[in-house]
């Protein structure tokens, strides 16, 4: 598959090589995540009057659900607030290289490696998240809570070690990276093979060895990738690009496919239909009960979440992809079972924009008053403090879900077909695909049923 | 625009040289076709309805209202607790009741589907997810979008590169 590459243009390499514009952007979302938490915190208790639930929840929510990992991939982690100030303190520097930087500079524990610290963290948020999404102080508390906790992991362990181990956003933006029309890789490997120096991993003057702790040269999906394009920087031979590529290019990789991963398909795809149910629904009682934590039966409703995300949907999609073995003749049900989970990507991307779309454009009208008034404590800055609250487009949304969820389903059944094509004869494989598509095809019927219907 | 002209010729998936009319598109776009533009059944006539919701605790009772297409709909809202509203999404429709107090709309159900109808008055930290549905007919988009899904399934499933 062919690739533009967008690097070669002058402006764009320029506005990677230099490290300010990225600081820059970072430092203004830096400010915006420090005022977040302090409306979270001393701000008004009424949720969509406090800048940290409308900025957080509905605009960044937004823009990162419905443009930014869908066209960007990984764009997010390049410019996020979160670990800045740590990796600035590692580092003793917020631009060039310089001097000698704070922390322990430890190695990542080897069996912590992997995605399931961020799989038990998303599914954590989960679980507490209708008081989180509702509650200023709860949000202003797990957003410090975040910073703090990059902040030590940044002077306890080497480079990113929290964006890439245990950062629960990151888990799943990584995850729908690979279905980005972008990618960074090296141009010629031969080039990497045959050159001593390794600038991009161990760093030079130019810049910092990949902060992700990856080596360019074995990149072959995204999701790994955080897009710091340090590697740009410190590359002397000029073998790194950015580049233009089909979507979802990373689906056919066959070599890094993990376990992990397989689950956070599955805990991205049920926590989507688990949402459009419970958010978007109208089961009164059970978001009542959602949001009292501690009582009895919000330990119910806690159980109820986990088994769903952990036992219920992986439970269907076993079971799928057992009979698809069986009536196939693969050979192991574990290895199917983390390729086949591939196809999950797309149709869990697809599920997380419908569910966003309805959520978003309901709730889009919130910002407008709390630019004016951040604390809710009624200030009027910019004039737009009693701009009244108004559904954007509602006579749409529900055709643009369905448009959306049509692709999804259509990609994952194509990717499901494909992959089983991997290994099997033609025959085979539609056999193998056709139990997984079946399950693609009821998630999708699920959803139309709570979002649309 | 060269370059992206170049690109464009250079994908492989979903390539834009290699594209020749198929056999197999032309099926899958006429089924699509047919199930997006198959009539609907003639609904019963109209009638008056006056319906009675209770709003309390981010929760609407009846939480799902039924109606038929032309029917002329009075929604008699009751609040039990606090200030509550009710803004109807598509028919762009809001009323807002004070406790003990009953507000009413009036309006002829005119668009036929599934809409939600949400709380327009902050009433508390779940306010925004209060929300019930009013279901007009049938919904026609909701089948003809589960359809869709089928035939879109069968289509990822057998549409393979050759």
């Amino acid at each position: 598959m062919t690739r533009l590459e967008i690097t070669r243009w002058p402006i764009v390499r320029s506005l990677l090589i230099h490290r300010w514009p990225q600081v820059l952007i970072t430092s203004i979302g830096l400010a915006v995540f420090l005022l977040a938490i302090v409306a979270g915190l001393l701000g008004t208790p009424v949720g969509n009057r406090n800048f940290s639930i409308v900025i957080v929840w509905i605009l960044w929510w937004g823009l990162l659900m419905l443009l930014a990992v869908p066209a960007f991939g990984r764009a997010w982690c390049s410019v996020c607030p979160i670990p800045a100030p740590g990796e600035w303190l590692q580092r003793g520097a917020i631009l060039r290289p310089q001097g000698k930087g704070l922390g322990l500079n430890l190695r990542w524990p080897r069996r912590l490696r992997g995605i399931w610290l961020q799989n038990a963290a998303f599914v954590l948020l989960c679980v507490f998240s209708l008081v989180i999404l509702t509650n200023p102080a709860l949000t202003g508390l797990v957003l410090a809570g975040f910073l703090l906790l990059a902040l030590l992991t940044s002077l306890t362990f080497e480079r990113r070690s929290f964006c890439r181990y245990l950062c629960p956003v990151g888990g799943f933006i990584g995850l729908y990276s690979q279905l980005a029309p972008i990618e960074l890789r090296v141009k010629d490997p031969a080039v990497c093979a045959s050159h001593s120096v390794k600038s991009c991993y161990l760093g030079s003057d130019a810049g910092y060895g990949c902060p992700w702790l990856v080596y360019p040269l074995t990149l072959r999906k995204n999701n790994s990738c955080g897009l710091c394009m340090e590697c740009l920087r410190t590359c002397t031979e000029d073998n790194i690009v950015l580049q233009l590529r089909p979507p979802g290019a990373d689906l056919g990789e066959t070599s890094s496919r993990r376990m992990d991963e397989a689950f956070k398909s599955l805990i991205m795809l049920g926590s989507a239909l688990l949402y459009s149910g419970v958010m978007l629904g109208t089961w009164g009682p059970v978001k009542l009960v959602g949001s009292r934590v501690g009582t009895a039966a919000w330990f119910g409703y806690a159980g109820g979440v986990l088994g769903m995300l952990l036992i219920v949907l992986p439970g269907f999609f076993l079971l799928a992809v057992a009979v698809g073995k069986w009536w196939s003749s693969a050979t192991s049900l574990r290895r199917t079972f983390i390729a086949q989970a591939t196809a999950l990507v797309p149709l869990g991307l697809s599920a997380w924009v419908a569910f966003s779309l309805a959520f978003v454009f309901a709730s889009a009208s919130y910002v407008f008053p709390i630019l004016s008034d951040p604390l809710g404590l009624g200030w009027n800055l910019l004039g737009t403090g009693a701009f009244p609250w108004q559904p954007y487009g509602m006579q749409i949304v529900p055709y643009m879900q369905i448009g959306v969820l049509l692709v999804g389903l259509i990609w994952a059944c194509r990717t499901s077909r494909q992959i089983a094509g991997e290994e099997l004869a033609p025959g085979a494989a539609l056999r193998l695909a056709a139990p997984v598509s079946a399950f693609s095809l009821a998630v999708t019927l699920g959803l139309i049923g709570l979002l649309v219907a | 625009m060269s370059t992206l002209t170049e690109f464009g010729h250079r994908l492989s998936w979903p390539s834009v040289s290699a594209w020749r009319p198929d056999r197999r598109l032309a099926v899958v776009m006429f089924l699509a076709g047919a199930i997006v533009l198959v009539p609907a059944p003639r609904a019963p006539a109209p009638a008056e309805r006056i319906i009675r919701i209770a709003a309390s605790s981010y929760q609407y009772a009846p939480a799902i209202v039924r109606v038929h297409p032309g029917d002329r709909v009075t929604l008699e809202l009751v609040s039990t607790d606090v200030v509550h509203g009710l803004y109807l999404d598509s028919y762009d429709l809001s009323l807002s009741a004070d406790p003990g107090q009953t507000a009413r709309l009036s309006f002829i159900a005119d668009r036929s589907g599934t809409f939600r109808f949400r709380c327009s008055v902050t009433c508390g930290p779940l306010h925004p997810f209060m929300i019930g549905k009013l279901v007009v007919g049938t919904n026609w988009l909701g089948w003809r979008a589960a359809g869709l899904a089928i035939l879109a399934a069968a289509a990822g499933l057998l549409w393979v590169r050759r």
